[in-house]
Parts: structure tokens; C-alpha cells; sequence
């Protein structure tokens, strides 16, 4: 056991020598994992931070009932009644039409337009406090507009589920490119190893020849492609914490304009030591594919 | 130690290198096969180390079946034996201490005990000066004798050396052959395949003399 761990150790060693032995090979190889791995990472730091968005957005979501216009005194409070019976309404609030129009005159943006109307063009409404998600809600939808004297029903959470399918379609399309580029990053660990053999073809005959076991002859190959996948999803995080380093400058501006102060989150501890060990990983299997391919054709004569 | 009996071996294609071959060593003995080239001087060495596997018959090295032997089961073979190439196959990557810690990487010594170990080999070929060599820059005398080093390194009981004086001139020859016999000397089985009768009957050994895969005398 000693013995196998020091082994090991030496191997480990003598593997990361050999890599900075070789600098630039070294670099471009990481790199190419790196930039391979960097493309759906980043598409998946993306789709994290919209998904946090919209998991604030959908945490209170309303629905506006526009009443229509001949709606009378009477109507408004047997509806009030009515909405506080149904399940899953938790509060309804009534705007009458003068309050909206109030509302607008003080917004900075609507209040030169609203000066120019000679009668109030807008409904009453009533705003329903929803606990439900934006699915419940939208069960909710055909029993609202059943209700007498409404006009429109407005569910808040259209533009919400809309966002979430276009989220869940973007995870769907980073999954695949993954994918993709997960065997990408095992063809160039595959590539990679197969020319380290090529290269120390005489070195293993010779071990083959005084007493070297397979597993010996093995090891300092699945170190290499170890090592590089490791390297490669090292290089991966930093391309992607850069990336989100540039673009948050120009999110913060853009955030700043609507009153928030929303920016770019990054990966957790665990989340970047799965993306490592991910990366490691295939690079073993490259070069467990590409040593079982390859390491046989070497045999002493 | 080494016992043939009725070995044949041909290749694919139909040569036959050795036919109905018997013979054996015992242990502590210094043995020459000698043989005019495609005689079958290599593959028989080639046999002992499970490099090739007898066609038929029976190859035992210390009591082990060569044509049975399962793969994982070699490299604990070899490592009992001192091999030296007709070829080197010395790695000029690295310094001739290097080369010579290469049958020490796997045994699992510690650092320390290995390199005084490579360095004991060294000093027996007498190249303890030049370790720091690359052996490109050896002469073939110092070269061969790398290869004596690093085939006696892991203290193998029987040492096989395939033409080793072939590229040598004679005072390196005769240099080569004294190390041999010094090995036999402290107990190692020595077996050796050359063409060089001259070298052969000054020593005065026990000679295995192969014709067209056959033992001639």
C-alpha cells in the first residue's frame, strides 16, 4: 500500500514535470479543454442568473381584473365579495379608475400625455394577491374571466412562464453543447495521450522488457490526462469568471437605469469543485480509452 | 534453471527458427550458443524471458512454464533476469544513472536504496564517473557496459546477453566478457549468444553450437 502511494506520488510528480517540461504544448492543450468547456459553462451561469430573476419575480405574482365600463357601484362590491370566496385569491384590492389615473399623472414618463386627455379612458380594476405559482395562476384564469361586468383578465405571470420556457429551452441547448464538447475534450485527451505514447514508444518497450506490469506502464498516462482535464476545467472557471468580470461592468450600468443593482453571480465552492472533478474525470476516460487502444500495439519483438 | 526440451518455434509464414531443441542449464553456469547468423541464437534467448512463446515443447526458467505463462505473470519473470539487447535499447532522454534506475522505478524501492543500488552497478562496469552521461555520448564499450548495469541492477539469478561484443572492438570485448564471467563467478547464470568463436574458446566455457535450429554438437 506504501509502496503503491509513493508510486503514485512519483508518477504525479514526474507527470506535472513533464507537462511544465513543455509549456506551450501544455497551454494550448489546457486551453483547448478550457475554451471547449468554457462555452456551456458560461451558457449555464447565464441561464442561473435568469432563473434568479424570474424565481424573484414570480415570488408574489397578481393578476389585474379590468372591469368593463358599465360596471356600477353595486357590481364592484358583489364582485369584491364573489373574488374573496374564491380559493386561492388572498387578497383582492379595488382600484377605481381616478386612483389609476392619479397613478399616471405622477409618473414622470405618462404625466405629459395624461394632460392632454380631456375624460379618463381607464377601467376600474381590482389586483388579486396570488400565493400560487404562475401554473396555479393560470388555472385560476377561466374562472376570473367567468365573473360578471370584467373585461380583461391580466395574468402577470404570462410573460414569467414565457421566460421560464425560453430557460428551460436554453438548458435543453446548453445540455446538448455539453454534451458535444464532452466528447470533444475526450477526443483531444485521446489525441494528446496517444502522441505521449508515440513519443516514449522506446521508454515503454524497454519497461516492458525488464519487468514493467501494465498497470505500471499505465499509470503515468491516466495522470496526464488527470492533470490536463483538471487544468483544462481550471482554465474553463477563469475564461468564465472573466467573461462575467466584463460583462458586469456593462450590466451594472444597464441595471442602474432601472432603479436596480442587479449583477452576474458566480459559481459556488461546489458547484466549480463538481465542474473539476467533471473535467478530470473525462480526461481520465480519454486517456483510459486511448492507452487501452493504443498501449497494446507496443509489444517487444 | 533453464531446461528445453523438444522446443520448436517457427513464425508465421512457415520459418522455422528452432526444431526439436533440448537442452539445460543448471544454476552457476556460464553457457555460450554460438551459431552462424539465423541460426536461432536470438529467438532461443528470446524464449526465456517470454518474449516469444515456444511453438511446442517445453521451456522451464526456475520451474516456471514459459508457453503457459499468463501475461500478468511476466513481468515478474523479467524481473528476475538481467537482460542485455543486441540493439541497447538504451533511452537517450536521460542520463546513464537514469537508465540504469529504469528496472528500480517498478520494485517499489525507496529513492535512496535504489540510486545506491544504481550506483553499486555503476561502479561494477565502472562507470560511476560518468553517470550524469547521456549515453549518446558514451563510446560503444561504455555503452554496452550501461547495458550490463542496468541488466544487473535488479541482482537477477540469470543474466542473457544477446551479441553483446558485436560492435566492439577487441580490447572492449575482451573487457565485456571479463564482466560476464565475474558475474558467473559470484553465482549468476550466465548465457550468452555471440558468433565470435575466438572470444568463445579463450574462456573455455560449456557451448551450445546451433545449425538451422538444432544443436549441432
Amino acid at each position: 500500500m506504501i509502496t503503491w502511494l509513493r508510486q503514485h506520488w512519483r508518477t504525479f510528480g514526474l507527470t506535472l514535470a513533464r507537462l511544465a517540461g513543455n509549456p506551450l504544448a501544455t497551454l494550448l492543450n489546457v486551453m483547448v479543454i478550457g475554451v471547449a468547456l468554457a462555452l456551456p459553462l458560461g451558457g449555464y451561469m447565464l441561464l442561473q442568473n435568469l432563473g434568479s430573476i424570474t424565481r424573484q419575480v414570480t415570488g408574489n405574482p397578481q393578476v389585474s381584473l379590468f372591469l368593463a365600463p358599465e360596471a356600477g357601484k353595486a357590481d364592484i362590491a358583489a364582485l369584491e365579495a364573489r373574488l374573496k370566496q374564491i380559493p386561492g385569491v388572498r387578497a383582492a384590492r379595488f382600484i377605481p379608475r381616478e386612483q389609476a389615473l392619479e397613478g399616471l399623472k405622477r409618473s414622470e414618463n405618462t404625466a405629459d400625455v395624461i394632460a392632454t386627455l380631456q375624460a379618463n379612458p381607464l377601467p376600474d380594476a381590482f389586483v388579486l394577491e396570488t400565493g400560487g405559482s404562475a401554473a396555479e395562476l393560470e388555472k385560476l384564469e377561466p374562472e376570473l374571466k367567468a365573473l360578471p361586468k370584467i373585461a380583461h383578465v391580466q395574468l402577470d405571470s404570462a410573460w414569467v412562464k414565457r421566460l421560464e420556457t425560453l430557460i428551460e429551452l436554453g438548458r435543453t441547448a446548453v445540455l446538448i453543447l455539453a454534451t458535444l464538447l464532452a466528447f470533444g475534450l475526450i477526443a483531444v485527451t485521446f489525441n494528446t495521450i496517444r502522441l505521449q505514447i508515440l513519443t516514449q514508444k522506446d521508454e515503454i518497450e524497454v519497461s516492458k522488457l525488464i519487468g514493467a506490469t501494465d498497470a505500471f506502464i499505465r499509470r503515468p498516462f491516466f495522470h496526464l490526462g488527470l492533470i490536463q482535464g483538471a487544468l483544462g476545467g481550471l482554465a474553463a472557471l477563469a475564461i468564465v469568471y472573466l467573461c462575467m468580470l466584463i460583462l458586469n461592468r456593462s450590466i451594472l450600468e444597464l441595471a442602474q437605469l432601472y432603479g436596480s443593482d442587479f449583477r452576474l453571480g458566480f459559481f459556488g465552492f461546489s458547484d466549480c469543485l463538481a465542474l473539476l472533478v467533471f473535467a478530470a474525470f473525462l480526461g481520465w476516460l480519454g486517456a483510459y480509452m486511448s492507452v487501452s487502444r493504443h498501449l497494446a500495439d507496443i509489444e517487444p519483438r | 534453471m533453464i531446461s528445453f526440451s523438444q522446443v520448436r518455434k517457427s513464425y508465421r509464414g512457415g520459418h522455422e527458427a528452432l526444431a526439436e531443441l533440448s537442452f539445460s542449464i543448471e544454476t552457476g553456469e556460464l553457457v555460450f550458443i554460438t551459431g552462424r547468423s539465423g541460426a536461432g541464437k536470438s529467438t532461443l534467448l528470446k524464449l526465456i524471458p517470454a518474449i516469444e512463446r515456444p511453438t511446442s515443447g517445453t521451456v522451464l526458467v526456475n520451474g516456471q512454464n514459459i508457453g503457459s505463462m499468463r501475461r500478468p505473470a511476466i513481468p515478474y519473470l523479467r524481473r528476475n533476469l538481467g537482460l542485455i539487447f543486441q540493439d541497447q535499447k538504451l533511452l537517450y532522454d536521460r542520463s546513464a544513472f537514469d537508465n540504469v534506475m529504469l528496472p528500480l522505478a517498478f520494485t517499489g524501492h525507496a529513492h535512496k536504496d535504489a540510486a545506491r543500488r544504481v550506483r553499486a552497478a555503476l561502479d561494477k562496469v565502472g562507470l560511476l564517473a560518468r553517470e550524469k552521461a547521456n549515453p549518446i555520448t558514451l563510446s560503444g564499450g561504455e555503452q554496452q557496459r550501461l547495458c550490463i548495469a542496468r541488466a544487473v541492477v535488479n541482482r537477477p539469478s540469470i543474466l542473457l546477453a544477446d551479441e553483446p561484443t558485436a560492435s566492439l572492438d577487441s580490447a572492449s570485448a575482451a573487457e565485456v566478457m571479463e564482466m560476464f564471467r565475474s558475474f558467473n563467478q559470484v553465482g549468476v547464470t550466465v548465457l550468452i549468444a555471440t558468433h565470435d568463436e575466438a572470444l568463445v574458446q579463450r574462456l573455455n566455457p560449456r557451448v551450445l553450437v546451433l545449425k538451422q535450429g538444432r544443436l549441432a554438437s
